[in-house]
């Protein structure tokens, strides 16, 4: 068994709304140092596979074709052994 | 024979019998429900998907509802050159499903928006708007928090350029201004449709405009251009 965590952000050239509004209430509270924020998704799969690409591959087909949306998303997946 | 429009339900969706009454109740059109599971579509002429929150927007916006049975059944129907309409939660599907460009963001303000809009129609050259002439404002509501919509420049172009882009977003008057693109949607854009014209999505709901009584009956003219259409094809 195979643990994939998944993390899915924003593309860069896109503005994050969330990640602002976060942005401005961290300011708000005196956290003058924070200098930006974006905010993602973390998805983590248990994956049945015999080796770490295989487990990889599967994480990677269920991102681009599900998890996230290439149009606006970029996605990162890390494997680990469970 | 009349033309059979059918109202795909998802769970989740809660605009299907708004639209439902528009087309049955105030179009007089043959109208029935398609439940997400049904996958034929041999009688039916019209496809609306409607608005709601499909799969309780999980993931995001209408990223479940495009695995459902039906959803292959509506991708043939558009191939083969079946009108397909998606409202609101309806137009994020289509975008999921890849049957229309593009992806929906949250609203740039992050609120959920709730009010009547001004929308310029910028084309006529759609079975949709075949009745609507270009430039013409219509009054219809919007109700999303996720309908910001995105696309890169490239694909921008191609929109501009294939004359896809079918409701901007503008003021009373008809100019498409900044402060009445509520959502941050590249372009203004409300609408757009796919480059053979059959597939039309967007965020405000014509079927919550059929009636004077409730403030503007502008969106029957969006429903009886596709009933002529189909009345003449």
């Amino acid at each position: 068994m195979y643990k994939a965590t998944v993390n899915i952000t924003l593309r860069k050239s896109i503005l994050d709304p969330q990640g602002k509004a976060a942005h401005n209430a961290l300011k708000n509270l005196g956290l003058k140092e924070v200098d930006q924020v974006r905010i993602g998704k973390l998805i983590e799969l248990d994956i049945d596979a015999d080796n770490k690409e295989e487990a990889h591959k599967v994480a990677e087909t269920a991102c681009s074709k599900l998890l996230a949306n290439e149009v606006m998303e970029d996605f990162e997946i890390e494997i680990h052994e469970n | 024979m009349s033309a059979t429009f059918g109202v795909i339900v998802f769970p989740g969706s809660n605009c299907d019998h708004d639209a439902y009454h528009a087309m049955a109740h105030v179009m007089n059109a043959k109208t029935k429900f398609l439940w997400h599971k049904d996958t034929d579509l041999s009688d039916i002429d019209f496809l609306l998907i409607p608005g709601g929150f499909s799969y309780g927007d999980y993931l995001r916006s209408g990223a479940i509802a495009r695995f459902s049975p039906i959803m292959q059944s509506v991708i043939e129907f558009a191939e083969k050159g079946g009108p397909v309409l998606g409202i609101c939660n309806g137009f994020q599907i289509l975008l999921e499903a890849g049957l229309l460009p593009g992806a929906m963001m949250h609203n740039q303000q992050l609120r959920f928006v709730c009010k009547q809009t001004h929308l310029r129609c910028e084309t006529s050259d759609t079975l949709f708007t075949r009745n609507i002439e270009e430039g013409r404002v219509l009054q219809i509501p919007v109700a999303h928090g996720e309908g910001n919509y995105f696309t890169d420049e490239d694909q921008l172009k191609k929109l501009q350029d294939n004359d896809q882009i079918v409701f901007r977003y503008c003021d009373s008057q008809g100019k498409v201004t900044e402060e009445a693109n509520f959502n941050g949607s590249v372009d203004n854009i409300a609408g757009i449709c796919n480059p053979q014209r059959n597939i039309l999505g967007m965020m405000p709901h014509p079927e919550r405009a059929v009636e004077e009584l409730i403030g503007s009956d502008d969106g029957k003219l969006i429903f009886e251009s596709v009933l002529d259409e189909l009345a003449v094809a």
